[in-house]
C-alpha cells in the first residue's frame, strides 16, 4: 500500500516534539540561570535550574507536537478544520506519532503509550524481583533499589492511567452514539501532556534517583538527591491529563448521547467511566498541591513539613492521600465497568441488577472519599481519627459485594463460552475477589497495627491492581481487536498468555501475603537469611517472571495478528452494543452516516425479538457490506 | 433447585477445607505480648469470614463454568432475566451489618491494645538514620538494645531526629511510626509475655540503609532486667574515649562512618584525625578537634571534597558538649 512512501522523521509530531523539549529545556535552565545572575546569586544550583528548565521543556515539547497550533490560529481568528489528520504525504501509521483529533487514535495512542509504560514498570520490577529472589545484596545497591521500587510505583500508576484513557477514550463516544468527544482538541492535549511528563518521571533515574518510594513522604523527600523533583514534576504533568482527560469524559457523556440513550440504557462501561472521571476531575489536584509543597519546600525554602521549621510531617499525608486513595478506585473502576460490559456478552444474558451496578459504581466513587486516612493508622496522626475512618473504610465493601453478586447472577443460567476476552474477564472477577477480600484485615485498625508496611499490603494490593486493571485492560483489548485492527487475534497464544498469568498471579499474591504476616516488611533491598524468606521469595521472583513473559506473548499475538490474522466480521462476538453494528474499520466520524436510535435495553441477550438500537433505513444500506 | 442444592454443599465443603487450611497453616509468627492476642483473635475471625466468602464467590461460579457452559454445538442466549430487587436489597443489607459488626469489633480490639498502666516503665525510642536508641529516662542511661521486662507493661514513647521510621516486632504485632518534630512524640503500650530475643526493624522506608535498621529487642525476667538496670546505672566509664565509643554507638554514627577503615556513605574515623583535607571550597583544612566540632554542630559548614552529595544530620544538637569532646577523644584514639 503506501508503506512505500519516504518517511519524513521530522514531520512526525512525536519528533518534532521531543526535540523541541530538549532545546526548550536548554533555554529554560539558560533563562533560570540568567533570573538568578540578575538576582545577585550564583548562576549554578542544580535544583532550580533543572526544575525550571525542564518545566520550559514541557511546555515547548507541546508545542512542537502542535498540541495549541489551533488554540493559536483560533486566537489569531483563523478557522480550522474539524479533523486534520498527519501530512498526506506520510503512510497511513504516521497519524498515530503525531496530533490527530479522532477519539479513536487518540485512545490507540494511549494503548500503545500504556502498553509501552507497563512493559517498562514491569521490567524495573523484574530487575529488583531478581535482588530479591535470594537474601544479601548480589546484583544492585541499595540506591538503585530504592529508586527501582519507586520507579515501579509511578510508572505502573501511569501505565494503569493511560490505559483507562485508552479505554474511555475509544468506547465512550462509540458505546454512547457519538461522532467525537466533547473537546477534541483538549483530548489530544491531555494525552500529549503525558509524554514530557512521562520522560521527566524516568529522566529521575539519571539524575541521582530518589529513595522514598511513590509515595513520597517528607521529611524523606525533602532530603533526596534531584531525581526526586524530576519526579515531582512529572507526576504533576501528568495529573494534568488526568483532570483534563476526565473532563471531557463527562462532558461527552452529558451532552452526546444518541437519541433515546437515557441514563439507563448506556452501555455499562460508560457508568464507570464517568465515576471514574469524577475523581479524576475533583481529586487529581491533591497529589498536585502535596508534590508542589514539598518541591517549594526544597526550590524556596518554605518549611510546610519541615518540622525544624515549624512544619507537620503527617499533613503531607493526608493531602496526599486524599487524591491517592480516591486514586485506586480510579484505577479499578473502569476495570470493574469492563466486567461488567463482557459478563453478559459471553454468558448470552442480561447484565443482572443493570440500575445497582450503575449506582454501585457512584457509591464506590463518593465512598472512596471518605476513607484515605485508613493508609495512616500508624503513622501518628490523631488518634481519634482512626475509628470513624475504619467505619468509613468498611462501607467500600458494601456496593463492591453488590458487584460481586451481581456477576454471579449474571452467570447463573447462561450459556458460558470462554473464549480469551472471557478469561481474562472471569481471571478478573477471581483475582479482585482476593484483593477485595484482604481488604478488610487492613481496615480494621487493630490488625492493620501489624499488616502495615508489610508484604500483606504489597499482596493486597496487586491483587486489586490485577482484578481491578490488569485483567479487564487485556480482556478489553482482546475483546475489541478485531473491531480496531479488522483482523482476528490468535486464540492460541491468547489462552496461552491467560493459563501463564493467572495461576503465576497467584503464586505470587499468596506468596506476598504469607511472607508479609510473617514479618516481611515492604521496600526493602535485603531480608534477614534468619526470617527463612528466601525459597518464598524465589517463588514470587519466578511468578513475576512467568507473569512477564505471558505479556511478551501477547505482544508476539499483537504483533502477528495486526499483519496476518484472519479477517473478521463486522460483529464476531455477536454483541448487542452500538460500535459493534459499525462497519470495520469505523468511519472517521463514528455515526455521522449511521445515526441511530435507542429502541431497547442494552443487556437483553435471550430476549426474542428485541432490539437495543435501531439503524435509520439511509445507514443500513452502507452498514449491510 | 437442585443447581441451588449443589452449589450449597460445593460452598460448604470449600468454605471448611478453605478455612481449616488457613488456620493451621501457621500465618502468623509466634505471639509474645498481652496486645497481640486481641489482634491475632480479630484476624482469626477475619481469615473465617475471608474463607466463607471465596468460597461463595468462588464455588458459585465453578458451579456455572460447568453446568451452564456452551455445549458444542448448541446455539441460543441464556435464560432472560434481569435481576432480582429483593436479592440486590439483602445482598446490601446482610453486608453492610458484617461490615458494621466488624468496624466494631476493630475498635473493641484497637482498646485492648490501648489499655494503660499506670504502672508502666518508660522508654524513649529515638530513630535515626539508621539506628535506634532507647532512652530510659526514669533510670538516666541510654542503650542500642531494647531490653523489657516480661509479664510488666512498657510505654514506648516514638521519636526521631530526622525522618520518619517506624517501630515493629513483629511478635508483638503493634506499629507506630517515629516522627521528628516537637509535641509528635507518639506512644505504644506492649507487654512481653514470652522470654526471648526478638528484632525491632524500621518499617517505614527511611532512606539508603532502611533494610538494615534493626535493633535487639530482649525480654526478660524482671529480676534479670532490674540487674541489668543496675550495671547500667553506675554509669558510663570513666575513661572519655570510652564514652566517646558508647556514644558512637547510641548516637547512631556508626551507620555512616566506620572505624575500621572499611566504606560507609560517610568517611571512616579510622586515621582520620590530624590529616589534610581538600575541602569543596577549594581550600584545605586540618582535621583537628575544632573542625571535628564543627563537623558534629554544623555538618554542611565545611564539606571535605567528594562528600558533598551527602547530608549528614546535625547530631551534635542531640548531645552535651562534653559528648561531643568524648566523641572527638575517641576520634583522636583512632589515628595511627
Amino acid at each position: 500500500m503506501d508503506e512505500k512512501k519516504k518517511v519524513n522523521f521530522l514531520k512526525l509530531g512525536l519528533v518534532r516534539g521531543i526535540i523541541f523539549q530538549v532545546v526548550g529545556s536548554i533555554v529554560g535552565m539558560g533563562i533560570v540561570m540568567l533570573i538568578r545572575l540578575l538576582m545577585g546569586l550564583p548562576a549554578w544550583n542544580a535544583e532550580p535550574v533543572w526544575v525550571g528548565g525542564t518545566f520550559v521543556g514541557v511546555i515547548t515539547f507541546l508545542i512542537g507536537v502542535g498540541a495549541f497550533s489551533d488554540w493559536f490560529k483560533w486566537a489569531k481568528g483563523e478557522k480550522t478544520s474539524d479533523h486534520h489528520e498527519a501530512d498526506p504525504s506520510l503512510p497511513g501509521w504516521a497519524k498515530y506519532y503525531s496530533i490527530s483529533l479522532d477519539h479513536k487514535v487518540i485512545g490507540i495512542q494511549y494503548g500503545v503509550t500504556s502498553i509501552l509504560t507497563l512493559g517498562l514498570a514491569g521490567t524495573f520490577a523484574m530487575i529488583f524481583r531478581t535482588e530479591l529472589a535470594a537474601s544479601k545484596l548480589q546484583y544492585i545497591d541499595l540506591g538503585t533499589f530504592n529508586s527501582l521500587i519507586g520507579l515501579h510505583g509511578i510508572v505502573m500508576i501511569a501505565a494503569i492511567l493511560l490505559g483507562i484513557g485508552a479505554m474511555s477514550n475509544y468506547l465512550v463516544p462509540l458505546m454512547i452514539g457519538a461522532s467525537d468527544m466533547a473537546f477534541p482538541r483538549l483530548n489530544a492535549f491531555a494525552y500529549w501532556i503525558n509524554v514530557p511528563g512521562a520522560l521527566l518521571v524516568v529522566s529521575s533515574l539519571f539524575l541521582g534517583g530518589f529513595d522514598t518510594g511513590w509515595t513520597a513522604y517528607p521529611p524523606l523527600s525533602a532530603r533526596a538527591p534531584l531525581g526526586m523533583q524530576m519526579f515531582f514534576l512529572g507526576v504533576y504533568v501528568i495529573g494534568l491529563s488526568s483532570i483534563l482527560g476526565s473532563l471531557n469524559i463527562i462532558v461527552t457523556t452529558i451532552r452526546m448521547r444518541a437519541p433515546g440513550m437515557n441514563y439507563f440504557r448506556m452501555p455499562i462501561f460508560v457508568w464507570a467511566a464517568v465515576a471514574t472521571s469524577i475523581i479524576g476531575l475533583t481529586a487529581t489536584q491533591f497529589i498536585a498541591l502535596s508534590f508542589q509543597m514539598v518541591m517549594f519546600q526544597r526550590l524556596l525554602g518554605m518549611g510546610f513539613f519541615d518540622p525544624t521549621n515549624g512544619g507537620n510531617v503527617v499533613l503531607f499525608q493526608h493531602l496526599f492521600w486524599f487524591y491517592s486513595h480516591p486514586a485506586v478506585y480510579v484505577f479499578i473502576l473502569p476495570g470493574l465497568g469492563m466486567i461488567s460490559e463482557l459478563l453478559p456478552v459471553f454468558a448470552r444474558k442480561p447484565l443482572f441488577g443493570y440500575k445497582w451496578i450503575a449506582l454501585s459504581s457512584m457509591a464506590i466513587a463518593l465512598v472512596g472519599f471518605f476513607v484515605w486516612a485508613h493508609h495512616m493508622f500508624t503513622a501518628g496522626m490523631e488518634e481519634y481519627l482512626r475509628v470513624p475512618f475504619m467505619y468509613s473504610t468498611m462501607l467500600v465493601a458494601v456496593p463492591t459485594g453488590v458487584k460481586f453478586f451481581s456477576w454471579v447472577g449474571t452467570l447463573w443460567r447462561g450459556k458460558i463460552s470462554f473464549p480469551t476476552p472471557m478469561l481474562f474477564t472471569l481471571g478478573a472477577v477471581s483475582i479482585f475477589l482476593l484483593g477485595g477480600l484482604t481488604g478488610p484485615p487492613n481496615a480494621t485498625v487493630a490488625t492493620d497495627l501489624h499488616l502495615h508496611d508489610t508484604y500483606w499490603i504489597v499482596g493486597h494490593f496487586h491483587a486489586t491492581m490485577f482484578g481491578g486493571f490488569i485483567f479487564p485492560f487485556f480482556a478489553a483489548l482482546y475483546y475489541w481487536f478485531p473491531k480496531m485492527t479488522g483482523r482476528m487475534y490468535n486464540e492460541k497464544l491468547g489462552k496461552w498468555h491467560f493459563w501463564l498469568m493467572y495461576p503465576a498471579f497467584y503464586v505470587q499474591s499468596l506468596g506476598q501475603m504469607r511472607i508479609g504476616l510473617l514479618g516481611m516488611r515492604r521496600r526493602i533491598a535485603d531480608y534477614d537469611p534468619a526470617l527463612n524468606f528466601d525459597f518464598s521469595h524465589l517463588l514470587i521472583t519466578i511468578a513475576g517472571f512467568v507473569i512477564f513473559a505471558s505479556v511478551v506473548i501477547f505482544l508476539v499475538n499483537v504483533w502477528m495478528s495486526v499483519k496476518r490474522g484472519e479477517k473478521a466480521g463486522t460483529n464476531p462476538w455477536n454483541s448487542r452494543s452500538p460500535e459493534w453494528q459499525l462497519p470495520t474499520p469505523i468511519p472517521e466520524h463514528n455515526y455521522a452516516d449511521h445515526p441511530f436510535e435507542v429502541v431497547g435495553e442494552p443487556y437483553d441477550y435471550g430476549l426474542e425479538g428485541s432490539t437495543y438500537i435501531k439503524m435509520s433505513a439511509a445507514s443500513k444500506a452502507s452498514a449491510a457490506d | 433447585m437442585k443447581h441451588f442444592f449443589r452449589v450449597a454443599v460445593l460452598v460448604a465443603i470449600l468454605t471448611v477445607l478453605i478455612g481449616f487450611g488457613l488456620d493451621n497453616s501457621g500465618y502468623m509468627p509466634a505471639l509474645a505480648s498481652v496486645q497481640g492476642a486481641a489482634i491475632d483473635a480479630l484476624f482469626r475471625k477475619h481469615i473465617w469470614v475471608i474463607s466463607f466468602l471465596f468460597s461463595l464467590i468462588s464455588g458459585f461460579m465453578l458451579y456455572s463454568f460447568v453446568a451452564f457452559r456452551r455445549k458444542p454445538g448448541e446455539e441460543g442466549d441464556g435464560d432472560h432475566f434481569e435481576g432480582h430487587t429483593g436479592l440486590e436489597i439483602a445482598w446490601t443489607i446482610l453486608p453492610l451489618g458484617i461490615v458494621l459488626y466488624f468496624a466494631f469489633l476493630g475498635a473493641a480490639a484497637l482498646a485492648e491494645t490501648r489499655r494503660a498502666d499506670p504502672n508502666a516503665h518508660k522508654v524513649t525510642v529515638v530513630g535515626s538514620q539508621w539506628s535506634w536508641r532507647f532512652d530510659y529516662e526514669d533510670y538516666g542511661f541510654s542503650s542500642t538494645e531494647l531490653r523489657l521486662p516480661i509479664d510488666q507493661q512498657s510505654l514506648l514513647t516514638m521519636t526521631s531526629t530526622d525522618v520518619i521510621h517506624s517501630f515493629w516486632v513483629p511478635e508483638f504485632r503493634l506499629k507506630q511510626d517515629a516522627l521528628p518534630g516537637e509535641g509528635m512524640e507518639r506512644e505504644l503500650r506492649i507487654t512481653p509475655t514470652v522470654i526471648g530475643d526478638y528484632k525491632l526493624r524500621c518499617a517505614e522506608l527511611c532512606g539508603l540503609e532502611h533494610a538494615y535498621m534493626v535493633s535487639d529487642v530482649i525480654v526478660m525476667e524482671v529480676s534479670d532486667f532490674e540487674k541489668w538496670v543496675a550495671e547500667q546505672t553506675e554509669g558510663p566509664s570513666d575513661d572519655p574515649i570510652e564514652r566517646g565509643e558508647l556514644w558512637y554507638e547510641q548516637y547512631g554514627c556508626q551507620a555512616c562512618h566506620s572505624i575500621d577503615g572499611s566504606d560507609r556513605i560517610g568517611p571512616t574515623w579510622a586515621g582520620i584525625f590530624g590529616t589534610e583535607e581538600l575541602l569543596t571550597d577549594g581550600t584545605t583544612i586540618v582535621v583537628d578537634r575544632e573542625y571535628l566540632i564543627e563537623s558534629i554542630v554544623d555538618p554542611q559548614a565545611a564539606i571535605v571534597e567528594g562528600f558533598e552529595t551527602i547530608v549528614m544530620p546535625p547530631t551534635g544538637d542531640s548531645m552535651t558538649e562534653e559528648q561531643i569532646h568524648d566523641i572527638v577523644d575517641f576520634i583522636e584514639s583512632l589515628a595511627e
